[in-house]
């Protein structure tokens, strides 16, 4: 499959990245690991006059401690993602889900800063991103600025993403020491893709009752979401098998279930129980 | 509009080449098209099955996915790279010992991945060797010889890095010995 004819030029800079979508005037379109964008334009399912191609804007490879947070350059693979001693060692919720992405060759390509800008209702990532309040940072025609995940995705492949701007990094706030961490996904077989996805953290105190929790569902509607019913129910609780199942319970509470040919609505629900009571008993227990 | 071919060149094996290319044109299609570079095949066309995988500055990726002008000044490696028919590749020996192939199809892209597996993970466990191979598919072997031809990769590997370790303290020693006197 070939897709239509189109031009293709390269960006050194954010700022020539940001002249060349102008010069487009919307015909253009970011390629940067091209492993959601050439699968779509082989199907001409999208044909771009133009293509700009950020993928050697070093710059955006960066991860770095900022404060609280750490900044992961938009380009920074999957693959380097779930190897980053940085990452590792400060949002390991991050890396266990980038290593859980696609398989090894897609990996290689795909980018965190692509995932997040194409908002594919059943990527992995916005689990993470959601569970570790990430802020998009975007660079545009008038500068900087930063976009909650939950406000920058608003609906399946729709983000707030301004006109002629770019996604340059995503910020993820740093969980306390304590907090352990899993990514935990029903995939589909043939895909690969998340029918549910499940982020959870959480740490308890000298107690033993729960004093941080975060728990995030993608997959399963249009957008991924918070349980917050959850977390709350279980903030300040000793953790039992029973507390975690009863909680465990509200976790489709805040999305809306999506029904297709691989499950019904009513199928997703069982399963966001399902799988969010294994992630906390995983590191609960 | 009018668009220009652009000109892609690239190491591949080694070897300088390039060719003017639409920019449209699939990586994997300039290997074969435009630079005569067969091994490497399109199975599915839909970034599925891994069959066109390839290295691209040593990472594996499935070059039905990529660009040829994405690929511009990149070192690439394909299955013609591995050895030669006198020297096979560890990979290459232990897919032909251990009945690795049967049609032969997947196989290019598959030796491919388990190359770019162990190289993150020189000694995977059998677990490790299956979820490697979630991005290739195989419609012949079932999968279990393909686990066997890498497990056996990975030990001759293991052992030729481990003398090619002994060799390189050996000439540290020479180095220190020279030194000393
Ligand atoms: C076979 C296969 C299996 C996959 N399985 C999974 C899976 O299990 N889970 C999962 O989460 N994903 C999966 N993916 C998707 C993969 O993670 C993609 O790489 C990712 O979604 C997009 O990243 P990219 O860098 O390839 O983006 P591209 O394809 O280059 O771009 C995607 C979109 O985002 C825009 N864009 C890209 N970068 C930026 C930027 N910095 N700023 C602004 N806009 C930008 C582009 O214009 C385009 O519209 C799979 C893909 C394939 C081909
Ligand atoms: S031909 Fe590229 S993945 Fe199947
Ligand atoms: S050997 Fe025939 S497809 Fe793998």
């Amino acid at each position: 499959m070939i897709p239509v004819k189109f031009d293709y030029v390269h960006a050194a800079t954010v700022d020539q990245a940001i002249k060349l979508m102008q010069d487009s005037d919307g015909t253009g379109k970011v390629i940067a690991g091209g492993h959601s964008l050439l699968p779509l334009m082989k199907f001409r399912l999208t044909e771009p006059d133009v293509l700009i191609d950020i993928s050697r804007i070093d710059q955006l490879k960066e991860v770095k401690v900022e404060g609280e947070r750490l900044i992961v350059g938009a380009l920074v693979t999957h693959h380097d993602a779930s190897k980053h001693p940085l990452i590792q060692a400060h949002v390991p919720l991050l890396a266990d889900t980038a290593s859980q992405i696609g398989d090894l060759q897609i990996r290689n390509r795909g980018t965190i800063g692509g995932n997040l800008a194409h908002a594919d209702p059943a990527a992995d990532l916005p689990a993470a991103a959601f569970a570790l309040d990430a802020e998009i940072i975007i660079q545009g025609e008038d500068g900087e600025e930063r976009m909650s995940v939950d406000s920058f995705i608003i609906g399946p492949l729709i983000t707030m993403l301004p006109e002629n701007s770019l996604v340059t990094g995503v910020s993820f706030s740093i969980p306390p020491s304590h907090a352990k961490s899993v990514y935990l996904k029903y995939f589909h077989p043939a895909s690969g893709y998340p029918v549910v996805g499940v982020a959870a953290m959480a740490g308890t105190d000298k107690a033993g009752a729960i004093d941080y929790i975060k728990v995030a569902l993608t997959g399963v509607g249009d957008v991924a979401f918070r349980a917050e019913s959850v977390e709350q129910t279980l903030l300040g609780q000793k953790p039992s098998e029973k507390m975690i199942r009863e909680a465990a319970r509200l976790a489709a509470e805040e999305g809306e279930m999506g029904s297709d040919l691989f499950a019904s609505a009513e199928y997703r629900e069982n399963l966001c129980k399902v799988y969010t009571e294994r992630a906390l008993r995983s590191i609960l227990l | 509009m009018a668009i220009e071919n652009r000109k892609v060149t690239v190491t591949v094996n080694g070897q300088e080449r390039s060719a003017e290319v639409e920019p449209r044109k699939l990586l994997v299609h300039y290997l074969r098209d435009d630079l005569g570079l067969t091994g490497t095949h399109i199975g599915c066309d839909t970034s599925q099955c891994g069959a066109c995988t390839i290295m691209v500055n040593g990472a594996a990726v499935k070059s039905c996915t990529m660009l040829a002008v994405q690929a511009d000044k990149s070192e690439l490696t394909t299955v013609e790279g591995l050895g030669t028919i006198d020297h096979l590749h560890p990979m290459q020996q232990s897919f032909w010992e251990e009945h690795g192939l049967q049609c032969g199809y997947c196989t290019p892209g598959v030796m491919m991945a388990m190359i770019g597996l162990l190289q993150e993970n020189p000694n995977p466990s059998e677990e490790e060797i299956r979820e490697g191979m979630e991005g290739v598919i195989c419609r012949c072997t079932g999968y279990q010889f393909i686990v066997s031809a890498v497990q056996k990769a990975a030990k001759i590997m293991a052992e030729a890095a481990a003398k090619d370790g002994e060799a390189v303290a050996a000439s540290q020693l020479v180095g220190e010995g020279t030194h000393r006197g």
